[in-house]
């Protein structure tokens, strides 16, 4: 999937001329107010590889996804913005307002077809012939299908672009529609989660430009690396779930003492996302931490799976048997007594064992 | 005829020009803003549209009340939060709910890191463009940058040498020819005033501000869990203390809290507010975009000190409502009265069974109905123009008392200015007597601006004040953080409404909420950018962005800097404006709750 055509090789390549090259460069110059050696210099740098170019929508959503964005610890937003990718339309952050914003998405075609990212926040609205998005006095949709026919592959940036999230839930007034369900002849990396974490959102895309390539993704086009495990997995918490010790009651002796969250109906069993290993805003904490239970947002169709504080049922507890958590949780709890002799048995072994091989090296 | 003037005094001439600015960037969601100009390109008609619908309250329509918090806190994602904290409130007056005192403190905290980081934000990367030049920056000089910097803070990045690498960085961007967000906009323009040594100091800013604000939310972190969209929970808040235990919140955690609240002060009051002052003072003779601000502002009141006290004397910054410009009176505001906040659709993409009435949120009902009107041009996919005399938004139209209202950080200042506050009283005479302007110029594009920066400076000073109470009350052996007494839906009035309210970063936001049978019945929000971006009403009202953009002049009607920087100015949030709730007819009996 690599981008690595210069501006100048793509301008040639569409048959314009190394004199016309010249005059677009001396003409941004002159637009910015910079005299003519700024055009040579802008010769070269275009010449040269230039940064990807990303252009960023929005359709139906909250901006939540932005806004996580920009919390980036590593990197930082500013130098994925500055240095690393070229974000020329995000109508979040842009300078330009109305036709001078629209005109980019078409400049973009013009200069870079077929070798932009097209990252999707929100998802189109397909009732009311798309009219419940407007953008330019247009449905949201065909601005979406309009540059998905021309870039190279699309980011579905959190819930709403993957799965369609909130505006989606029942009865989806609007019939949102998740991004890959709309555009079919596109390779969709599904980042899913509401919003994303952002180290998670920045990991994407740094990978993707370091390694040229898309990120190894799973059956559903999510990456392996943030989204092959269910929080339950490498939750902190977890010892209290085997243990049988739970929380009842929101700031009870057990969420003092941070017991599991799953009787509160967590949903970290049943949800794939990095929460429980990369954490929130610089690895300070995620949801289960601060002591509420997941909500699975990062799912399709978490908002329709029940309340929030009812339990998952039929979960695959240790990766083999399928039960439910209230089953093994019960189980583990009513046969304590069994289950803290097992596992001092099983420590005694273990530590056997340590003791013979530091034995062996003495 | 082309001339008329609206019931609430502003004159109307569609004669002039036509002028389309779709989409409005830098804000939450999609708006569009059309104008006529005059032969003088100065507006002498505005009209303001709402892009988008979701229609989120269907969708919470028979759902369990205590998820309410977590599918509104999705009405926005920029002013995370605010929707949550309003929903939570909602459904703990509809049940009678009394939270600990922790969990007010807590509530406070997070509301005012919010305001904190948002306005910080709002600043410097959705507005200060419509300021500042960034492409003249690399005109600077930084030793002058330098001097010009340290003579108005003590803020340490201040050096010759510092300015020189942001200018060297932003050289390189520039010269790449890849200008990404700042492509294809209005440098350059005759409507810039700040000198290149100006412009490269707030580009530092808007660098620095952009890692800073990481910081800030890290309060949410703390007690939500994450940012953006922390948890919370009716009854309390869904965190724990565990002061010599494992398994909550312990004093490593307190002491970041305190950090954060220190740096926040630190950066708001050496480089947010010099900064403002800084760009203030150069365009000072930019008096435009006062629309209803010195007529009709609206203040719900925030930060309950006590918790369960909505006395607005028990406010940390105490609301109400101003009428014609007097401020000499400050009128109460029940959002329980019929009578008080309506919403009205005559000009809105919905539908009523009579439109010339307006519905409390209470009695609300809303039916989506896309329609153009006679006058549009285009199609009804390919709209070119717009006819503001028939449906035009999906936006309601809400009026308190029948008023059009403008909400936000000017609105709440100039309510607590009123009330004669003596931090608020101090912040903004202390603001004019530095600028050397007098206090009608408040009211105005700048003014708007203004205010929210002194509020920003006060939210971080208020975090500080918030969080000593909550370490005395730990301290005095408190440490609950939720009352669950009514968490279970068997102990629940079979029928109920409540309503909750809150100061959000954009304004005044309320949410009112039917319950029947322990589901949501109904649910109802009325959001800050639904009153200042609002439609014209059946009498012919204009709402606070529309009168706001009457009279500016423009410097080139094809550059609409002038429009965005009135719009900025009210830090716009479409998701949030645009919503709508169920059809409903049935008459629920009425409930006192308190």
């Amino acid at each position: 999937m690599g981008i690595q055509q210069t501006f100048y090789e793509a301008m040639r390549e569409h048959g314009i001329t190394r004199r016309s090259f010249l005059k677009f460069c001396s003409l941004t110059a002159a637009g910015l107010g910079m005299g003519p050696e700024f055009a040579g210099k802008i010769a070269h740098a275009l010449e040269t590889k230039p940064r990807t170019p990303v252009i960023w929508l929005h359709g139906l959503e909250c901006t939540c996804c932005t806004e996580s964005f920009i919390r980036s610890a590593h990197p930082l937003a500013a130098d994925v913005i500055l240095s690393m990718i070229s974000l020329d339309y995000d109508d979040t952050i842009m300078a330009a307002a109305g036709y001078q914003a629209e005109e980019i998405l078409d400049q973009t075609i013009a200069k870079y077809d077929g070798n932009f990212i097209l990252a999707c926040e929100g998802n189109p609205p397909l009732n009311e012939d798309g009219m419940y998005c407007i953008q330019a006095g247009k449905p949201y949709v065909e601005k979406l299908r309009r540059m998905a026919d021309h870039c190279k592959a699309i980011i579905a940036w959190g819930s709403c672009a993957s799965w369609g999230c909130v505006q989606a839930a029942h009865p989806n007034p609007t019939r949102a529609t998740p991004i890959h369900k709309v555009i079919t002849d596109k390779p969709v990396i599904k980042v899913p989660g509401c919003p994303p974490i952002a180290e998670v959102m920045t990991g994407v895309i740094t990978y993707m430009l370091t390694f040229d390539r898309f990120p190894e993704l799973d059956r559903q086009g999510r990456p392996k690396m943030f989204y092959s495990q269910r929080l339950h997995d490498k939750c902190y918490r977890r010892p209290h779930f085997d243990a049988g010790q739970f929380v009842e009651r929101f700031d009870d002796e057990g969420a003092r003492k941070g017991y599991c969250l799953y009787k509160m109906g967590c949903k970290g069993p049943t949800t794939h996302n990095a929460c429980s290993t990369v954490e929130w805003n610089g690895g300070l904490s995620w949801p289960v931490k601060s002591g509420h239970g997941c909500l699975g947002c990062a799912e399709d169709n978490f908002w329709d799976r029940g309340s929030f504080y009812s339990s998952v049922t039929n979960l695959n507890v240790t990766g083999q048997v399928e039960a439910t958590a209230d089953k093994v949780g019960g189980i583990l709890a009513g046969a304590a007594a069994i289950g803290v002799a097992a596992h001092a048995a099983a420590s005694v072994v273990s530590h056997t064992k340590d003791s013979n091989k530091g034995g062996a090296q003495q | 005829m082309t001339e008329t003037t609206t019931p609430n005094g502003f004159k109307l001439d569609t004669s002039g020009q036509r002028v389309v600015v779709d989409p409005i960037c830098r804000i939450e969601g999609h708006l569009r803003i059309e104008v006529n100009v005059d032969d003088n390109n100065v507006i002498r008609n505005a009209v303001s549209t709402g892009n988008m619908w979701r229609g989120l309250e269907v969708i919470l329509k028979g759902r369990d009340p205590r998820d309410a918090w977590a599918f509104t806190e999705r009405i926005c994602g920029v002013c995370t939060g605010v929707h949550a904290l309003t929903s939570v409130r909602a459904v703990e007056d509809a049940l009678g709910i009394q939270i600990p005192a922790n969990a007010n403190h807590i509530r406070n905290l997070m509301m005012l890191a919010q305001h904190t980081q948002d306005h910080l934000v709002h600043f410097y990367h959705l507005h200060a463009l419509d300021w500042v030049d960034v492409v003249s920056a690399l005109k600077a000089d930084p030793r002058a940058t330098s001097e010009l910097m340290q003579s108005i803070t003590s803020w340490p990045k201040s050096s010759p040498g510092y300015f020189r690498d942001v200018q060297a960085r932003l050289k390189r961007f520039v010269e790449s020819g890849q200008l990404g967000p700042f492509s294809n906009a209005y440098w350059g323009s005759a409507a810039y005033k700040l000198p290149p040594e100006a412009n490269l100091m707030a580009v530092s800013h808007y660098l620095e501000a952009l890692d800073f604000q990481r910081e800030i939310v890290k309060i949410h972190t703390i007690f939500g869990g994450r940012n953006p969209h922390p948890n919370w929970v009716v009854g309390g808040m869904p965190c724990s203390f565990s002061l010599d235990g494992t398994g909550g919140i312990n004093m490593e955690w307190l002491n970041l809290v305190s950090s954060i609240i220190d740096r926040s002060i630190e950066f708001i009051d050496k480089v947010y507010i010099p900064d403002l002052k800084a760009i203030a003072s150069f365009y000072k003779e930019w008096t435009y975009g006062g629309g209803l601000a010195g007529k009709n502002l609206l203040s719900y009141g925030e930060y309950p000190d006590v918790a369960n006290d909505w006395s607005q004397e028990n406010m940390l910054m105490p609301g109400g409502a101003i009428i014609g410009g007097d401020l000499s009176k400050v009128h109460e505001v029940d959002l329980r009265d019929p009578e008080q906040v309506q919403e009205f659709v005559a000009h809105s993409w919905y539908t009523y069974p009579d439109e010339n009435q307006g519905l409390h949120p209470w009695d609300g009902i809303t039916e989506p109905h896309f329609e153009l009107g006679p006058n549009a041009k285009g199609t009804k996919t390919n709209i070119e123009q717009l006819d503001e005399n028939a449906k035009y938004s999906f936006i309601k139209a809400p009026r308190w008392r029948g008023h059009a209202m403008e909400v936000g950080p000017l609105a709440r200042y100039v309510v607590a200015y009123a009330r004669g506050e003596e931090e608020i009283k101090d912040q903004v005479d202390g603001l004019l007597h530095d600028l050397g302007l007098p206090l009608p110029a408040i009211f105005s594009t700048l003014g708007r601006t203004a205010a929210r920066g002194l509020e920003c400076s006060w939210a971080a000073h208020k975090m500080r004040y918030v969080f000593d109470n909550m370490m005395a009350n730990l301290k005095a052996g408190d440490t609950a953080t939720a009352n669950m007494d009514k968490w279970e839906p068997e102990t629940w009035p079979k029928v109920t409404k409540g309503v909750g309210h809150v100061e959000a970063p954009r304004g005044a936001l309320g949410h009112w909420i039917h319950i029947k049978d322990t589901k949501i019945e109904n649910y109802q929000a009325v959001v800050p950018t639904t009153w200042n971006a609002s439609p014209r009403d059946p009498k012919g009202n204009i709402g606070a962005y529309e009168a706001a953009l009457l009279g500016t002049p423009m410097v080139d009607a094809e550059q609409p800097l002038e429009i965005l920087r009135t719009i900025h100015s009210f830090d716009p949030c479409l998701a949030c404006s645009t919503h709508v709730m169920t059809p409903d007819g049935e008459e629920l009996t009425t409930v006192k709750v308190r």
